[in-house]
């Protein structure tokens, strides 16, 4: 008799391996470092005492400036996703549509702003928007305004600034889930008797939906976890929940306030992106990311 | 239903000219191919119809009406892609259906004429799956399907059989063909499969580098080729100069090399015109090899089998007669013919035909 009895496959187990590693040395053991020293009670600036006291939590839920502090931050994520996924399409559509032969140097473009420091961009946006800057001089001078418009340092300009570092995010996202579909199905829309917009909205738009919707799961999470840019583009109120554990951790030294809110905005982002894979099915993201 | 009409058509791509000035007409309820090479304007041409490419000039007229300002959606066309294309988003009654809410069908009629169409395309109850749950016949199927609901004016066929295996290509053709009959509509095939084309069509238009070159009925582009390229590209022939020594009332003699002197009935010279040299065409299946004598009424002379290519029921010989290299397709009679024997290669000039030797 032949042996029928397949071997266990082994080699899915040792490719996932390094994976597994990493995420645990880098990821799991950390974050749980973090969640103990959310325990932690914090005595004076950087003094620390080792004890398991629920105080650090008690404050996160019972004080409103974290709760608006969460509210704004979802706020300011949906708003920037929802305006990056609309001025990210066309751009994404037009370089998959495009018949222009060198379609890489559109690709080469959108990753162009990648080699300059994300701090530099971020800080461009003051040249641009600032009391002195490129808009203000322009409404000035075709006399649109007698005075500067105050558009720095505001939760516009933060926005202005998170929607143009993310963008690119979006724009790929999109330009892959486009690329992938049959050329000939517009056209096929169309002969049937479908108008132009038609033929988009009925097969092209819900075709690119896989990338639409992971490019918008990118943008929002990494909006949620920003804090730089409200720092260099926002007022004294445009903080996001992000700025709070800046200031916890680096400002006031309180370790474990910082490490109470790492935790919670980990556990929000967390269950932000299971949330949405339930809903959208985790294989249209895999789709979408190629 | 309706006659389609190019009139003094022509496309450029830049510097690039896909379509020459071409008149073109596909009677009504017809089902005319066009055949010729990749890259001779055929595709072009469809594309021009659909309204998915602009004429450079020229006017494209469906049922006598000037089209070439219509706009796609607005044409009431069928057309079936090579790639089916259909939406992988949709189920199979969706994607069938999808012409019909432009055509403010209601929904149970809808309903009803899905089936109808699933019907007419042999692949009833399929309603409620998805386009990648089905083989590629049936995804064909469902494009065809999806494509006569909407019954429309013209039918495109963009090399539809191309993308499927070789057994269900000849089914398919079989199909198609019929389900046109059927449904009578006036359909353009393009294709550049000439097996294809000789089976399927009413009439065919063989066209080359942007040219129409011959239109004619299966029969008569096969039979009476008017240019080398025609002769070429619809099955394999052997081309050879000739000089024509007489004419009759309805025959014509001309000097065959090797072969001496045939007569071919003046049906198989219409396109010699009064040149007094022209080039004769023998079909590679129309030269017979034979063992000894030639029957009544053919010409034959000796030759040598150079090369054997065997393809089961055929053969495909290679034969030197005298400095030239002929092809002959012959059905196997027992035992093929041997590399190196020495055979009589027979003709009956009433399988030949006669060009200008300016074609």
């Amino acid at each position: 008799m032949p042996d029928t009895a397949t071997p266990i496959d082994k080699r899915p187990l040792v490719l996932l391996t390094p994976a597994f590693i990493a995420i645990t040395a880098l990821v799991v053991i950390p974050m749980s470092f973090i969640l103990v020293y959310s325990f932690y009670e914090n005595v004076d600036l950087a003094v620390d005492r080792v004890a398991f006291q629920f105080g650090n939590w008690q404050a996160l839920f019972s004080d409103n400036y974290y709760h608006s502090a969460i509210w704004k931050t979802l706020r300011i994520s949906v708003v920037v996703t929802v305006l990056a996924a609309v001025l990210g399409y066309l751009p994404a559509y037009f370089i998959a549509m495009t018949t222009f032969r060198h379609k890489w140097l559109l690709l080469l473009l959108l990753i162009l702003p990648f080699w300059v420091s994300f701090i530099i961009r971020t800080l461009s946006w003051i040249h641009i928007l600032g009391n002195q800057g490129a808009l203000n001089g322009l409404f000035l001078w075709l006399g649109l305004t007698d005075e500067p418009l105050q558009m720095m340092f505001s939760e516009f300009s933060v926005m202005v600034g998170l929607i143009h570092v993310f963008l690119p995010y979006m724009i790929l996202n999109i330009y892959v889930s486009l690329e992938g579909i049959d050329r000939n199905l517009e056209p096929a829309a169309r002969t049937l008797g479908a108008t132009p917009w038609q033929a988009f909205r009925e097969v092209t738009l819900p075709l690119s939906l896989p990338g639409l919707a992971a490019g918008s799961l990118l943008v929002f999470v990494l909006t949620g976890g920003s804090y730089v840019t409200p720092l260099i583009l926002g007022g004294p109120s445009d903080f996001l929940f992000g700025n709070l554990i800046y200031d916890a951790v680096v400002t006031e030294l309180n370790w474990p306030m910082g490490a109470t809110l790492s935790f919670t905005l980990l556990v929000l982002l967390g269950s932000v992106v299971i949330l949405y894979s339930r809903f959208m099915g985790l294989n249209q993201l895999s789709k979408a990311f190629g | 239903m309706a006659r389609v009409e190019l009139k003094q058509i022509t496309k450029s791509f830049g510097i690039l000219k896909a379509v020459h000035e071409s008149d073109v007409v596909f009677e009504e309820g017809s089902f005319t191919t066009l055949l010729g090479p990749s890259g001779c304007g055929k595709t072009t041409i469809l594309r021009m119809v659909s309204g998915l490419e602009r004429p450079t000039g020229g006017d494209i007229l469906i049922g006598g009406k000037r089209i070439n300002d219509v706009p796609i959606h607005k044409r009431n066309l069928g057309l079936v892609f090579q790639n089916y294309a259909l939406f992988p988003h949709r189920t199979i009654a969706e994607n069938i259906a999808f012409g019909l809410k432009y055509r403010g069908v209601n929904k149970a009629d809808a309903a009803q004429k899905v089936t109808e169409a699933l019907d007419i395309v042999r692949l009833p109850g399929v309603e409620d799956r998805y386009p990648s749950q089905l083989s590629g016949g049936q995804q064909q199927r469902i494009a065809m399907a999806r494509a006569i609901v909407i019954e429309p004016d013209v039918l495109l066929l963009d090399e539809p059989l191309s993308a499927l295996d070789a057994n269900l290509r000849e089914e398919m053709r079989v199909e198609l063909k019929s389900i046109q009959h059927r449904i009578g509509v006036t359909t353009i095939f393009v294709t550049h499969d000439q097996s294809e084309a000789l089976a399927m069509s009413d009439k065919i238009i063989v066209m080359s580098d942007g040219r129409v070159e011959q239109v004619g009925a299966p029969a008569e582009v096969y039979n009476n080729p008017a240019s080398v390229f025609v002769a070429n590209f619809l099955g394999a022939s052997n081309i050879v100069d000739v000089d024509v020594k007489g004419r009759g009332a309805d025959t014509v003699t001309l000097d065959v090399p090797h072969f001496g002197a045939i007569t071919l009935h003046a049906d198989r010279a219409t396109n010699l015109g009064d040149a007094t040299r022209g080039k004769l065409v023998m079909r590679a299946e129309k030269l017979h090899l034979a063992d000894g004598a030639s029957p009544e009424g053919t010409v034959s002379t000796r030759g040598v089998v150079e090369a054997v290519d065997y393809q089961g029921q055929l053969a495909r010989y290679f034969v030197r007669i005298g400095e030239t290299r002929f092809q002959a397709m012959n059905m196997i009679d027992g035992v093929p013919f041997a590399e190196g024997a020495e055979v009589s290669v027979v003709l009956n000039p009433d399988d030949c035909s006669v060009l200008a030797n300016e074609a």
